[in-house]
């Protein structure tokens, strides 16, 4: 098969296969956000066994490789008696995965803003919850953006590891493909020209982003 | 308990490979990366888009579409490779890519003002490279590497879908004997888990023999 | 007329690890008083002022604020009626001079908006910043980051206002323009209880100025009775080494 054959055989099935990709990224992206936040949250401010169990789990997350992680899901799991879809354990994994390594990002934020923020809110009067929630969160995550979406797009390439359990993300669509018209290297070539320019795409899209939406109160631990 | 003390052997066998694979990975990487940067750093313009383009086309590419490429599509091509050659292949190419980033981040963050001022001291500019860059840009390097050591060490475990006999497919062998998912894949997670921490301290050890005051470049990376 | 102090601080003492940092320091502030802290470097004035409002947990010791002790209980209640000025000012960096002024009068005292704009709009007028309401922080000079963060700390009507080196981060010609707004505070009858080594402000406006070194206070007086005549000569020689630092007078 010529190139533009093989190219207009695949491109449907994998665009289809972007699409799920693009869920799962999103997806892992955004909840891992809210679940990282939490973590964090808990990791620094919380009393010392919250804290404790937080790191714990952070730490657990970020030293292990994400395969591992999804395989204990997926295969792990059923042993009691959870069974998840391919589908389903790979947003819980990715969720899972992202929170930890976006948690460390905000606590890098936190610490970035420095301890006089605090101080100076409990100063006038705040409770340590409510000087967290509209004195430092505001800050550190408007600091998180550049590091979000590094992590989105982080998420883009990683995702394709669901294809491993079976989710059919793109990875999986090529594969698919690729074993019908034994043209691997053609499809593979393709797919991962895929990525590429979506990963670009995203990457350049996401500093337009940033340049656009800094506003003067983002800089911070400037005097 | 039994069973783990049965597995162990085999996920330790898996586990040595693991530790080729991470580092064959990095070495090679190391190998290309090194040049890269410093053309991309020093080189003129021609070579320094090259290695640009080089850099951020395989930062963009997923690992795994990395390794089916060179796995099942170079043969078509007449390349034809072990499935581990192939995933070393793979991970350094990858891995190459992000240490010449880190190298290159290392190198322009020592100021202008240090080559300037050891320039007005009469060093050539390969004595500038040599005593003054390389000594302060080895040192902002070790953090973010050691971190790329970690993420070699983690993603080694891709090579799982080539059929390259690692820790994670010696457990999953084991599994398809015992039936014992949960058990198997916690203990992979545990000698991960050991590893990463391992290779953590030894870096850490190093950077703190090579730290110099007012020089502190820990910061969360990922 | 009311003779209880607004601030009272008995015996309070403070350890880091095993260094005394405050080896036991009482002090008292009269409705209206101004009192100035001055002391070397390192001797814990600014462990002092954050131990009253408990920013730093104090080891022991008492603080009363108009005759009612502050305890971690009720800190969060005493700390509206106390004023907090910080060295490096530690304005809120996400939100403009407006929003860091009735911040604490919106999410703390619970004040409507309108109402809590017009408390802050009105003490932005006070620090001569009502025109900078909308900039942030990052917008803003030393001079002015400091005046909106003492626009900040009268929002909420403290009964008394701590000001720690509140000068001491700002470039010289930014200084003038502070201290002419703590001047006038002082005048309108504010208790202050500041930390500075301006003395040209002491000399002016304190009714006491309190020495300090290692923990202890070692000397309090009026200010003529400090500068020209110190009980013990640490002070003296402390104060002319200010003197050739700082230089004495500044309008
Ligand atoms: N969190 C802390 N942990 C340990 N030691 C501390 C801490 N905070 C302050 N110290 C020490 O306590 C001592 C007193 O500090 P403090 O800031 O109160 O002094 P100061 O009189 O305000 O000095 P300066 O004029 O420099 O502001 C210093 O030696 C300081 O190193
Ligand atoms: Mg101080």
């Amino acid at each position: 098969m010529s190139f533009a054959e093989v190219f207009i055989q695949a491109i449907p099935k994998l665009l289809n296969g972007l699409l799920v990709t693009f869920y799962m990224t999103a997806f892992a992206a955004i909840f891992g956000l809210v679940f990282g936040t939490i973590l964090c949250v808990w990791r620094v401010y919380a009393n010392r066994l919250v804290s404790l169990v937080s790191t714990g789990f952070i730490e657990l997350i970020r030293g292990t490789p994400m395969l591992v992680q999804l395989f204990i899901l997926y295969y792990g799991l059923p042993v009691y008696g959870i069974r998840l879809s391919p589908l389903i354990a790979a947003l819980i994994g990715f969720t899972m995965n992202s929170a930890a390594y976006q948690a460390e990002y905000i606590r890098g934020a936190i610490h970035s803003i420095g301890s006089g923020q605090m101080r100076a809110a409990l100063a006038i009067g705040m409770g340590k919850w409510q000087a967290v929630r509209s004195i430092i969160l505001p800050q550190a995550l408007r600091l998180v953006i550049p590091a979000w979406t590094n992590e989105f797009i982080y998420l883009l390439k990683y995702t394709s590891m669901a294809y491993i359990i079976g989710a059919p993300e793109m990875m999986a669509q090529a594969k698919f493909i690729a074993s019908r018209n034994f043209e691997f290297f053609k499809v593979y070539l393709i797919t991962a020209f895929i990525y590429l320019t979506v990963v670009w795409i995203a990457s350049f899209f996401f500093s337009w982003l940033e340049r656009k939406l800094r506003i003067p109160g983002t800089v911070v631990g400037e005097r | 308990m039994k069973l783990i003390v049965e597995s162990l052997p085999v996920l330790l066998k898996g586990t040595l490979v693991t530790i080729e694979l991470t580092l064959a990975g990095l070495t090679l990487g190391l190998v290309i990366a090194i040049p890269v940067s410093f053309f991309q750093v020093y080189g003129a313009r021609v070579p320094r888009l090259v290695c640009s383009i080089y850099e951020r086309t395989f930062r963009s590419i997923p690992l795994l579409v990395l390794l089916m490429l060179i796995f099942y599509g170079l043969p078509e091509v007449g390349i034809k490779l072990e499935p581990f050659f192939a995933c070393v292949l793979g991970l350094g190419l990858r891995s190459s890519a992000y240490q010449s980033q880190i190298f290159r981040g290392a190198i322009l963050s020592v100021g202008k003002g240090q080559s300037v001022a050891a320039l007005s001291l009469g060093m050539t500019r390969f004595q500038v490279f040599r005593h003054i860059v390389f000594p302060q840009a080895l040192r902002f390097s070790i953090v973010p590497w050691t971190n790329e050591l970690t993420i070699v060490l983690k993603d080694s475990s891709m090579a799982y879908a080539l059929g390259v006999v690692e820790l994670l497919r010696q457990g999953s062998y084991i599994i398809a004997r015992t039936y014992e998912p949960m058990l198997i894949f916690l203990l992979c997670a545990a000698i991960y888990l050991a590893l990463t921490i391992f290779a953590n301290r030894i870096l850490g050890f190093v950077e703190k023999k090579l730290r110099i005051p007012g020089f502190e470049t820990r910061e969360v990376v990922h | 007329m009311n003779q209880q102090p607004v601030l009272k601080i008995v015996d309070l003492r403070k350890k880091y690890g095993t260094t005394e940092i405050l080896k036991g320091v009482s002090l008292e502030l009269k409705k209206g008083e101004t009192k100035v802290i001055i002391g070397p470097s390192g001797t814990g004035k600014s462990t002092l002022l954050l131990c009253i409002n408990r920013l730093v947990e104090p080891d022991s010791g008492k603080v009363f604020l108009e005759g009612e002790e502050i305890t971690p209980k009720n800190v969060h209640r005493m700390r509206q009626k106390i004023g907090f000025v910080f060295q490096d000012f530690n304005l809120f960096n996400h939100l403009t001079a407006l929003d860091n002024v009735r911040i604490g009068l919106i999410k703390v005292q619970k004040i409507r908006k309108a109402e809590a704009t017009e408390i802050a709009m009105e003490q932005l007028k006070k620090v001569g910043l009502a025109d900078k309401a909308h900039l942030y922080p990052s917008q803003l000079s030393g001079g002015q980051k400091q005046r909106v963060a003492i626009a900040r700390a009268l929002a909420t009507r403290p009964k008394v206002i701590l000001f720690d080196e509140p000068t001491s981060a700002l470039d010289p010609e930014l200084i003038g323009e502070v201290l002419s707004v703590m001047v006038d505070l002082a005048k309108s009858g504010m208790t202050m209880l500041v930390v500075t080594h301006e003395l040209g402000f002491a000399r002016s406006v304190a009714d006491e100025i309190v020495f300090m070194e290692n923990g202890v206070i070692v000397e309090q007086g009026t200010p003529s009775e400090i500068f020209t005549n110190p009980k013990t000569e640490r002070t003296r020689q402390f104060l002319r080494r200010l003197t050739e630092l700082y230089g004495e007078e500044r309008k």
